[in-house]
C-alpha cells in the first residue's frame, strides 16, 4: 500500500526567506541594491570599476560585493576606486545565494551606504533562480556576444529589471547588429530599461548610476515581488 | 550546475519535514518551472548524489515541468506560452512580463510506503 501526502514547499524556500529578510533590511536602511548577472567576459567588473569611481567622485557612498569561483582579484581591482568592496569566493559554486550575502554584510553599516552593487558569478543560467533580496536585477550583454544570446538564455534576461549593453565603443568594429540585439532583448523582456555603456569611454555610466540610485528598495522582477 | 544546490535543497527540505517514525519514502514529486533554468536530467543525477546516505536514498525523484503562464492585460486572461523566449500574448501579441506560473520550484508531494518495515518477513 502506498499513500501520497502533500508537502507544497518551495524548493528554494530557505533562500527566499533569507532574501526577503535581506530586502526588509535594505528597505529599512533606504539602500538600493542591484544584482549584476552576465556571462564571464561581458565586462561587469570594468563597468563596476567605472561606476564606483563615478560614485566616489560624486560623493556617493557606493559599495560592492563581488562573487567569483576563486581569487580576490576583482575586489582588489575595485577597491582602487576608494569604495568599500568585499570579495565572495564561492570555491567553485556557479552562483551567489542569499546566505553568502548576509555573511559578507556583517560589520557594514548599511545606513551609511547610498548604493550596494552585488556582482554575481559570471554565469547566464544558474544565478537566475536565486533571489538575493535585490531591488534591481541587472543583466549585462556585450556587443561581442551574439545578438541572439537573450533568446538562447531567456531566463536570466527575462528576470532583469535593467539590461545593460557593454563595450558599445567597439560596436562598429565587431559589426554589432543593434536592431537584432534589441529585437531579441524585447522578445524575452518587453519592459526592462535598456542602457548602452562603455566602461572605457565612460559612456552611459552616469545614466546607469542614476537608474540604480533611484530604484526603490522594494519590488523588482525577482521571484516573489508581491510578497517582498 | 546549480542543480546540485537545488537537489540538496530538495533533500534537506523533505528530510526535515519527515517525522522520525515516518514510513519509507518511495517517491518525491516536484514541479519545476521551465523558467528556473533547471535541466531535468541534471537534477535527477544531482538528486541521486544528494540523497545518497539519507532517508531518501531509495526514493525516486519525479519531475513535472511547469510551462510559462503570463497574464495578458489586453485579453484579461492568463495565457500559456509555448516556450521560454517570447513574452508576448500568443493570442493578441501584447507584451507581458507578468508571469503567473513557470518560474517557481515546488516540492508537491511524497509517495510513502504504508507497509510497516519488515511486515513481509
Amino acid at each position: 500500500m502506498t499513500r501520497v501526502v502533500e508537502l507544497k514547499k518551495g524548493v528554494l524556500e530557505k533562500n527566499d526567506l533569507l532574501a526577503r529578510s535581506l530586502r526588509a533590511t535594505y528597505t529599512e536602511a533606504g539602500l538600493p541594491v542591484s544584482n549584476w548577472v552576465s556571462s564571464p567576459g561581458t565586462g561587469k567588473t570594468a563597468l563596476l570599476e567605472a561606476l564606483l569611481t563615478e560614485a566616489v567622485n560624486g560623493g556617493i557612498c557606493a559599495a560592492a560585493l563581488v562573487g567569483d569561483c576563486a581569487t580576490d582579484n576583482d575586489a582588489q581591482r575595485l577597491a582602487r576606486s576608494g569604495a568599500p568592496v568585499r570579495q565572495i569566493v564561492t570555491e567553485g559554486m556557479c552562483h551567489l545565494e542569499a546566505d553568502m550575502i548576509s555573511e559578507h554584510l556583517v560589520d557594514w553599516d548599511l545606513n551609511s551606504l547610498d548604493l550596494l552593487v552585488i556582482e554575481n558569478v559570471g554565469n547566464l543560467v544558474c544565478p537566475s533562480g536565486f533571489d538575493l533580496g535585490e531591488s534591481t536585477r541587472v543583466a549585462l550583454l556585450s556587443v561581442t556576444e551574439g545578438e541572439d544570446k537573450p533568446l538562447k538564455y531567456p531566463q536570466i534576461f527575462h528576470s532583469a529589471d535593467v539590461i545593460v549593453l557593454t563595450k558599445v565603443d567597439i560596436a562598429d568594429a565587431v559589426e554589432w547588429r543593434r536592431e537584432e540585439a534589441y529585437a531579441a532583448l524585447r522578445q524575452v523582456n518587453p519592459v526592462a530599461r535598456i542602457i548602452e555603456t562603455s566602461a572605457r569611454r565612460g559612456h552611459g555610466v552616469s545614466d546607469l548610476l542614476a537608474t540604480l540610485m533611484s530604484s526603490t528598495p522594494v519590488g523588482g522582477n525577482t521571484l516573489t515581488p508581491q510578497e517582498a | 550546475m546549480h542543480e546540485l544546490s537545488v537537489a540538496h535543497a530538495i533533500v534537506s527540505t523533505v528530510v526535515e519535514a519527515l517525522p522520525e517514525d515516518a514510513p519509507r519514502v518511495l517517491e518525491v514529486r516536484v514541479r519545476i518551472g521551465v523558467l528556473s533554468g533547471i535541466v531535468p536530467e541534471a537534477l535527477t543525477f544531482a538528486y541521486d548524489v544528494a540523497a545518497h546516505g539519507t532517508r531518501l536514498a531509495d526514493a525516486a525523484l519525479h519531475i513535472e515541468r511547469a510551462p510559462v503562464v503570463v497574464y495578458c492585460p489586453t485579453c484579461e486572461a492568463e495565457m500559456l506560452l509555448a516556450g521560454t523566449n517570447d513574452f508576448h500574448c500568443p493570442a493578441c501579441g501584447t507584451p507581458s512580463n507578468d508571469v503567473r506560473d513557470g518560474k517557481d520550484m515546488e516540492i508537491v508531494s511524497l509517495v510513502l510506503d504504508d507497509e510497516p518495515i519488515g511486515a513481509t518477513s
